[in-house]
């Protein structure tokens, strides 16, 4: 603790926490226990007179600022005070509201305030108030990676708001799968025809930017450095090779069309049965005159799509999602038929007729309007036969097996992300290795070899991987719930079919969405400040070289590739790429990794702060580390249902679970804790969890508690973790009730001192 | 089977839909039909039909044509509309029901024994000879519709009613002889047999 450090106490008694709670005695707390420089009382601390109370304080030299009021994330705008580190001390959510107020009850509530008192004025002591690190840089130049309509769009609209930009593009020209289409599903009211691709205007505009700059026939071959301060190497074919200066990237990378000759059961090989890119191709020969078949050019008559092909299939080798745009799409073609011609059979052969976004459903009727015939069922097989394939199908709604001889079969096979080697597969086999998920090994296996046969697109010089990490089926990971354009690589936006299947529709609001949070990322770089969810946030991991072991568990854990390696093979923090979850400090063995205003210190420090009663005092104390994101928002909800929960619980926020070091679960326990219950969100597939990793790493090693537990000689029941929602308002409150009935059962911890 | 029936099969081949939509009553709804089968789910009498008005509209699209036309599923409608409330896509359900069973009768392929249509065939040639409907003989006729000893056993049955009828002053025995109709029924044939020529000239108009 530096000398200048000069900490004031406000306690505040608005709220009824005068009432409830002897003030005097938290005054007293703060003044000898937490040895504070000066510590007052105010009967309305986020009043005007209570906030200038403690400017004054600051004007005098205070730099560091105790709250005992309301929670941390209460009257936030109140309590912001510059240049100083600031501690809150949760006395109205996390005690008056959640404690009954008689008279047998307040010797309880009174301690759990005193010792929320304790706590903060532990881990004031170890904060600091946050700078900048100074490595920053403000490069206003975005690259985009993909010259198809997304990437198109993307750089316009960055491009518009005055960002310079060059695409990438691996083929000749611009335009990608948007550019192969006749005409795309209309976006505008009343989406009832088939509307011109825009293709054409965005490359005019793209060619009339004096900001954007496009590199065609050209690859990225190397991707180095953090938002802010990315460096590019860009080859063309020519093999000329250009190096540029980034602020951020987007990786418009798009789909590939599922390869419809796997389906074989549908006659692949017939030239007349093509997949919808490949009626596109003689739609646009065609030009609005009649449609020609390739086998033999005759005009087409009758044509049947077959919808889901190879998708929406849990059969091997099948697309087992939807790509959500095939059932427009194949409602679009039969309208290029039915415009040249309203007399053409068109036959959609559909499971579930799917139109998603605002004029779905107003499209299928127009299709439906213009003598579309929209047939459920599903297709068995096609083979060759007398005029054209003969398709096999099953009418599920007449319940009958028909056959039947269409000129022209289309085939609507799905999108395949078009993405790079997963980074992660490696890591997820091993682990299935060690878990000893057979099942899921062997399909790792296989996703290896395939992902391994995949050319970089990015070339990532990170410790952790050329690409992207995937989420699942390819496509790339981003926050689906909370901040869909947040990938796993901090100041990379990838956006468009490549994320997650899409139509032209939404890859054009997807671009927008990517070419914004690139502008967010280069600015928010530019002044050390941190992307969602901690945005804003200037603090970041430091650590102190002289006692790494050089273990790598940060570099391998920090679920955004933050943390590169030096020459020396020290881990390498790059500031900007961090999003300061803290797993990287969890993970940390010897505990050299800490924040300024957040560390394995101002967390333990806090830990240890605790008055803990004697063993016969039948007052157990449990630990709960709660997940500041969902977790905590929940407990402070739930004491503004005024739900009670136990009095020998003490609330402790943490940036995310992944931050939780295993040193403080023994030092708590070696100090007398009776349990510890750790609240993180949900992890796996479906995550909710903020930093996408960190709940997933608290898991897994707090799933190896138990043997310091046995060591100690401690019943494992004494630590549980939980994944939580924000919306476990009512849950939250009986697990932490549960603890306290567990802890009855089993008895006092013999730890006690 | 009627020439139109004919000419239509010729001008639509495989296309039913098409034929219904040109040709029947409302029929261009069908298209609309998103195959919920909330119609089905709604007819009072649907468990007692060979095809509810979902199946029917699929069967349309799957161009089974005689199937449809034959069918006596839309005979079997009431009217109660509770079909036509409920539909999301709002077809005219009710009015395609009696548009196709119109239809199936005009091809003359409407079931011939099915008792809705036989009725209607009773009442319209009840109607049509003197402009008033002749309640007597209309009843007469539904006695003995389905044979003689059928008829005796109904008229019996139903004598303690006629009785009463006729002591009320409700029931003119002499109707039997001819009965009222309108006044000008020369006019009236005449309106008859022009409405027929129009109608006949609206459906060849489509063959
Ligand atoms: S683990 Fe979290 S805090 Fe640590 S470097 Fe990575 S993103 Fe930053
Ligand atoms: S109107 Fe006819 S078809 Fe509709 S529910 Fe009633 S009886 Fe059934
Ligand atoms: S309720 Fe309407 S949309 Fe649904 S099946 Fe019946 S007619 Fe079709």
């Amino acid at each position: 603790m530096a000398a200048d450090k000069k900490i004031g106490a406000y306690i505040c008694k608005g709220c009824g926490l005068g009432e409830r709670l002897d003030c005097n005695q938290l005054e007293k707390i703060a003044k000898t226990e937490g040895k504070v420089a000066l510590a007052k009382q105010h009967d309305f601390l986020c009043s005007q007179a209570g906030v200038e109370m403690i400017k004054a304080d600051i004007s005098e030299g205070v730099t560091h600022v105790m709250i005992g009021a309301c929670s941390r994330r209460a009257k936030t705008e109140a309590f912001n005070f510059t240049g100083v580190a600031i501690a809150r001390a949760n006395l109205r959510e996390g005690v008056i509201w959640v404690r009954p107020d008689t008279d047998d009850a307040r010797e309880t509530t009174q301690e759990m305030a005193n010792d929320y008192i304790r706590m903060s004025c532990a881990e004031i002591k170890f904060m600091t108030q946050p700078e900048t690190s100074g490595e920053q840089g403000l490069i206003k130049h975005i690259l985009v990676v993909g010259g198809g309509i997304t990437g198109m769009t993307s750089a316009l609209e960055a491009a518009k708001a005055g960002y310079n930009v060059s695409i990438v593009e691996k083929q000749a020209q611009l335009g990608g799968a948007a550019g192969q289409l006749f005409k795309r599903i209309p976006v505008r009211a009343p989406y009832q025809h088939p509307a011109d691709t825009g293709i054409a205007e965005l490359a005019t505009a793209i060619a009339a930017s004096d900001k954007i700059k496009v590199y065609l026939n050209a690859t990225v071959t190397r991707t180095s450095g953090a938002p802010g301060r990315f460096s590019a190497d860009i080859s063309q074919e020519s093999g000329s090779t250009v190096t540029e200066q980034f602020g951020a990237i987007i990786q418009a990378s798009g789909f590939k069309p599922y390869d419809m000759n796997q389906l074989t059961e549908f006659n692949p090989d017939n030239a007349d049965v093509v997949d919808q890119l490949g009626l596109e191709a003689l739609a646009k020969a065609a030009n609005g005159a009649a449609i020609k078949r390739p086998s033999d050019g005759k005009a087409v008559q009758n044509v049947l799509f077959i919808q889901c092909a190879g998708q929406r299939s849990q059969k091997p080798g099948h697309l087992s999602y939807c790509s959500g745009h095939c059932c427009s799409t194949s409602i679009k073609q039969a309208m290029y038929f039915k415009q040249y011609n309203p007399d053409i059979q068109t036959t959609v052969l559909f499971t579930d007729l799917r139109t998603p976004g605002a004029g779905g459903e107003n499209f299928y009727r127009s299709g439906q309007d213009q003598c579309v015939t929209f047939l459920k069922g599903i297709a068995e097989s096609v083979t060759p036969g007398k005029t054209g394939p003969k398709v096999k199908f099953d009418n599920l709604l007449l319940n009958e097996t028909v056959e039947q001889e269409f000129d022209l079969v289309v085939l609507a096979t799905g999108m395949v992300p078009n993405s790079g080697p997963n980074p992660y597969l490696e890591q997820e086999l091993a682990l299935a290795k060690e878990k000893k998920e057979t099942e899921k090994v062997v399909v790792l296996e296989q996703e290896l070899v395939f992902e391994k046969s995949k050319a970089s697109i990015l070339n990532l010089d990170y410790r952790q991987g050329t690409d992207m990490p995937q989420l699942v089926h390819g496509f790339t990971d981003s926050h689906f719930i909370c901040f869909p354009y947040e990938t796993r690589r901090t100041g990379i936006y990838t956006a468009g079919p490549v994320r997650r299947p899409m139509d032209i529709g939404q890859a054009m609001d997807d671009a927008t969405g990517a070419a914004l949070k690139a502008i967010q990322a280069i600015e928010n770089s530019a002044l050390g400040r941190a992307a969602h969810p901690r945005s804003g946030d200037l603090s970041y991991p430091k650590f102190r070289k002289e006692g790494c072991t050089q273990c790598k568990r940060c570099t391998v854990e920090c679920p955004f590739g933050a943390i590169n390696e030096d020459e020396q093979r020290y881990p390498q923090f790059n500031e900007a790429r961090c999003r300061r979850c803290g797993t990287c400090m969890g993970a940390c063995p010897v505990r050299v990794i800490s924040f300024d205003n957040y560390s394995v210190d101002s967390v333990g420090q806090a830990i240890k702060a605790v008055d803990i009663p004697d063993e016969f005092s039948e007052k157990p104390r449990i630990l709960v580390l709660a997940c500041e994101n969902d977790a905590y928002p929940a407990l402070d909800m739930a004491a503004m249902n005024r739900s009670e929960y136990s009095a020998f619980v003490r609330v402790i926020p943490v940036r995310c679970l992944g931050s939780v070091n295993t040193i403080w679960l023994t030092d708590a326990l070696n100090s007398g804790y009776d349990g510890a219950v750790l609240l993180g969100c949900q992890k796996g597939d479906n995550y909710q969890c903020h930093f996408v990793k960190g709940s997933e790493m608290a898991h897994y090693r707090m799933s190896k508690i138990g043997d310091t537990l046995t060591q100690l000689n401690l019943e494992t029941e004494r630590v549980e973790t939980h994944e939580v929602a924000i919306t476990d308002i009512q849950r939250i409150p009986e697990i932490i009730n549960n603890m306290a009935k567990t802890i009855e059962k089993i008895g006092m911890s013999p730890f006690k001192f | 089977m009627s020439s139109v029936n004919t000419a239509m099969v010729e001008k639509y081949r495989n296309n039913f839909l098409k034929e219904v939509s040109d040709n029947v009553e409302e029929g261009e709804w069908v298209r609309m039909c998103m195959q919920c089968g909330v119609c089905s789910g709604s007819c009072p009498l649907g468990p007692h039909w060979e095809h509810p008005p979902q199946e029917l509209f699929m069967m349309i699209r799957a161009n089974k044509r005689e199937e449809v036309l034959s069918s006596t599923s839309m005979w079997m409608c009431t009217s109660c509309y509770n079909c036509m409330v409920r539909c999301p896509r709002e077809l005219p359900i009710t009015h395609i029901m009696h548009g196709l069973a119109h239809y199936a009768k005009r091809l003359g392929l409407a079931p011939k024994e099915q008792p809705t249509n036989k009725f209607s065939q009773m009442f319209w040639n009840n109607l049509v000879q003197t402009g008033r409907v002749n309640e007597l003989k209309l009843g007469l006729a539904l006695y003995f519709m389905n044979g003689f000893s059928e008829g005796i056993k109904m008229s019996m049955k139903m004598r303690p009613i006629g009785q009463g009828m006729f002591f009320t002053g409700r029931m003119a025995p002499m109707e039997i002889l001819g009965g009222h109709g309108v006044k000008d029924q020369k006019g009236f044939h005449a309106m008859l047999k022009k409405a027929e020529e129009l109608e006949a000239a609206r459906v060849g108009a489509h063959v």
